[in-house]
């Protein structure tokens, strides 16, 4: 890391979601904030300032990711909030937002205390931990949600376990509305998904493996906007996988609810023909949908009712992935490629680049309470250099993960991040 | 034919409607006697010791005293195998169940070759099929029992399989519950592996030798209309037959209640049917799949009373049927569940002649992949 001298981004794109900006011209950073934009800000510099040839770059609001489960503490040998930061910064992403399925759960202010030291003395981007909505994650009664804000947590969330209990989900949205607390839940109805391990259908059937119907999603879902109607508390569906949740989706923001949601980065570029030959760093939860899901989950963050993309970043060791398949962990990292393959989605103009860096960076941002997301004078200097025309190929190992669970190996990208910076510090460079 | 007829044949003893042959055995029922009026038949070339009957429609192109080579290194299914590949494993192990009726039944093919049989479900059938199938090709036969083994105490399948394949072996023989296990175990080790039933997934053995059952009994696979009956969605077994079949040009059918039907079965291209009415009119095979008492915990279906009231083959429902149709069933059964006694047991069963295919079929098995093994 640098000392934090001046630095000016010299000639860059300038792409900030958060103004509606899309231009050419330089930005000056120092003492960690965005100090100015213009078109020319060479002129009357300090001396030590840093200049950065950005004529072929873009610079961007670094990446929110709402939803990257990290292994610290519990099971560091996954991964830490350091080895995570530094596959973080090498994918653009500035600010972490963790999960609290660790051991122990992160149900408590302490916890969430030494999660934010720790992440202060080894990470090298922004980590905010999410609390848990029931305590140890049973579903059962809900967390210290208003001393849990106060110590940091910046939202609530039981990671990949449903709230199966109508009246825990039901009081844990009344209660926290006042606090502003913001309640993620993965819909997965645990019962209907029972044994299943990817998308039923046809697919499941030829393989061999149980499927998780859609309905075990929608289910949930219908449930939880119907509790939103009557509690008013703020909901925000983890991770949406198929056609039917988006019209339940469709529905609640037309009602004017306080509803959001997120698709991860898998469900947008990848689909269960990808698990054929029983790979199991394809095995997610929420199980990959068809393509025709794929195909709406996209045109659904092109038109911004999914709100957010996040990596659903999961290490996962060879011991519980090399596996069968029916018996192999779930989840898949993706920190560092989240940037990239979602660049495939722009390259293939199913998606614009603004609305790219809005659904990863500004929208989580905001929907957080969290300072980022933004290119705004005056704000943190949080930013991603990209180079949009580069073209390479995923070598898994030179990832920066303690895991190697990418379901991107060997995958060719073609766009990347060659310079991240948290608070006016390059944190990392490509070279 | 008409239902009386049907009814009558099976209440005449079995033996009276059978034409013995050295090669192919009994067949039987109508079928059997039909082919006697109609057709004048063809002399099997490989049936040395007496004429073999065959209708004048069956594929003789082949000539299964040839030695035949899978180009392949395992079998890890019937997925990916041509209608050709099929055919001369059907045709060679023809020339197996001749071997296994004489005295001397050994060969010397597997001879210095080891043989693992590793079995992480407990099989007596299908293990000791594949162990008689090893020993009279001459290889050294092992069985794993891995139920009080080390996989019990935490080892996975891989560390299990990097162990076994240090010790050398040449052909290797899983069975896993889990979908997929087969060809994991296949990626990891330098051995042929051969899938005697992955999970849900297939059993490329066990519809081979439903496929050679068939074709001595009826000559043909080809415009055969095949009911599958039971619990598809847990079978390994329909899962492989339907392949099989499908591509030796039967029609084939699925009988079972809606929820033991997998999510997408339609899309197999199989008429899906949930009444054994409906479903056995007018087919030839009557294949019926075991139902594990399980099933009911998991309200897949009420009770076992009401499952064999309603799927449960007997000879009331059998005669929804051809009255030439044969029943087949993969064992090992549950009487009064699935299937009836008095049908497993009776003249239109082949049940029986199936477990004696089991092993020629794995001798076949065995066979062509050695051909492809180091040094062979």
């Amino acid at each position: 890391m640098r000392e934090a001298h001046p630095t000016l981004l010299s000639g860059a794109r300038i792409l900030d979601p958060s103004r509606d900006i899309d231009t050419r011209g330089d930005i000056l950073i120092a003492d960690g904030v965005i100090k100015d934009i213009a078109a020319n800000l060479s002129a009357g510099l300090p001396a030590d300032t840093e200049i950065v040839d950005c004529r072929h770059l873009v610079a961007v609001p670094g990446l929110v990711d709402m939803r990257a489960f990290i292994g610290e503490p519990g099971a560091e040998h996954r991964e830490t909030l350091a080895s995570a930061s530094q596959a973080a910064a090498a994918g653009g992403v500035t600010t972490i937002v963790c999960q609290p399925d660790t051991d122990p759960v992160i149900d408590d202010p302490a916890i969430v205390d030494f999660v934010l030291r720790r992440a202060r003395d080894t990470a090298i981007v922004n980590v905010h931990p999410m609390a848990a909505l029931t305590k140890g994650l049973e579903g059962r009664e809900m967390t210290q949600i208003g001393l849990l804000t106060e110590a940091g947590a910046v939202a609530f969330t039981d990671g990949t376990r449903s709230v199966a209990s109508a009246q825990v989900l039901r009081r844990a949205l009344t209660y926290g509305r006042d606090f502003g607390a913001l309640i993620v839940h993965h819909t997965q109805d645990a019962s209907l998904a029972g044994e299943g391990v990817m998308n039923e259908g046809e697919l499941a059937a030829r393989l061999g493996l149980a499927g998780v119907p859609k309905a075990a999603e929608t289910i949930v879902l219908e449930r939880d906007v119907r509790l939103t109607s009557i509690t008013g508390g703020r909901y925000h569906a983890a991770s949406l996988t198929c056609a039917e949740s988006l019209d339940v989706l469709r529905r609640a923001k037309e009602a004017g609810l306080p509803v959001t949601a997120s698709a991860s980065i898998n469900h947008l570029t990848l689909n269960e023909r990808d698990v054929v030959g029983y790979r199991t760093f394809f095995k997610l939860t929420p199980p990959l949908r068809g393509e025709d899901d794929r195909n709406a989950l996209v045109a659904a963050v092109a038109e911004g009712l999914i709100d957010v993309i996040v990596s659903d970043h999961d290490p996962q060791d060879v011991d519980v992935k090399r596996l069968p398949f029916s018996e192999a962990a779930f989840g898949a990292i993706g920190l560092e490629t989240m940037l990239a393959a979602g660049l495939r989605l722009v390259n293939d103009g199913a998606l614009d680049l603004a609305t790219l860096i809005r659904a990863t960076s500004t929208r989580p941002a905001e929907l957080l309470g969290l300072p980022g997301g933004t290119l705004r004078p005056g704000s943190r200097a949080d930013i991603a250099l990209i180079a949009l025309d580069e073209a390479w190929l995923l070598d898994a190992a030179t990832l920066k993960s303690r895991s190697r669970n990418t379901p991107f190996d060997e995958a060719r990208f073609e766009g990347r991040v060659v310079r991240t910076l948290v608070g006016g510090r390059t944190v990392y460079e490509y070279v | 034919m008409c239902r009386d007829n049907a009814t009558s044949l099976r209440k005449v003893p079995a033996p009276m409607h059978r034409l013995r042959c050295a090669h192919s055995g009994p067949v039987r029922g109508a079928a059997a006697t039909n082919r006697g009026k109609e057709r004048p038949g063809r002399v099997c070339a490989l049936a040395a010791e007496g004429g073999c009957v065959y209708p004048a429609d069956f594929d003789m192109t082949s000539n299964p005293t040839a030695s035949f080579t899978l180009q392949r290194r395992h079998l890890l299914g019937i997925e990916g195998l041509s209608p050709d590949e099929i055919v001369g494993l059907l045709d060679l192990a023809e020339e197996f169940v001749v071997l296994n009726r004489q005295v001397e039944k050994k060969r010397a093919t597997l001879r210095g070759r080891t043989q693992i049989n590793l079995f992480f479900e407990a099989s007596t059938r299908t293990q000791s099929s594949f162990e008689l199938a090893g020993k009279r090709l001459g290889a050294d036969v092992m069985n794993m029992s891995v139920g009080n083994s080390s996989v019990k105490k935490g080892e996975t399948l891989i560390d299990t399989a990097a162990t076994l394949n240090a010790m050398h072996p040449d052909v290797l023989i899983v069975r896993h519950s889990a979908s997929g296990a087969a060809e994991l175990l296949a990626r990891k080790v330098d051995c042929s592996v051969v899938n005697a039933g992955d999970g849900a997934h297939e059993h490329p053995t066990q519809a081979l030798l439903d496929a050679l059952t068939i074709r001595r009994n009826k000559g043909r696979i080809q415009g055969l209309t095949v009911a599958i009956c039971g619990d598809i969605t847990h079978s390994r077994v329909a899962r492989s037959n339907i392949l099989l079949l499908q591509a030796l040009g039967a029609q084939v059918r699925v009988v079972a209640p809606p929820t033991l039907l997998p999510s997408g079965i339609e899309h197999f291209g199989v008429a899906v049917h949930h009444d054994m009415r409906s479903g056995l009119a007018d087919v030839d095979i009557v294949m019926m799949l075991r139902l594990q008492r399980e099933r009911m915990n998991g309200s897949y279906v009420p009770s076992v009373k009401e499952y064999f009231h309603f799927w449960g083959l007997d000879e009331a429902k059998l005669r929804y049927a051809k009255p030439d149709a044969l029943v087949m069933h993969p064992g090992p059964m549950n009487r009064g569940v699935e299937i009836d006694s008095a049908v497993a047991d009776g003249a239109q069963s082949l049940i029986r002649e199936q477990v004696e295919m089991g092993v020629a079929v794995r001798m076949a098995v065995l066979d062509a992949l050695s051909r492809n093994l180091p040094n062979a």
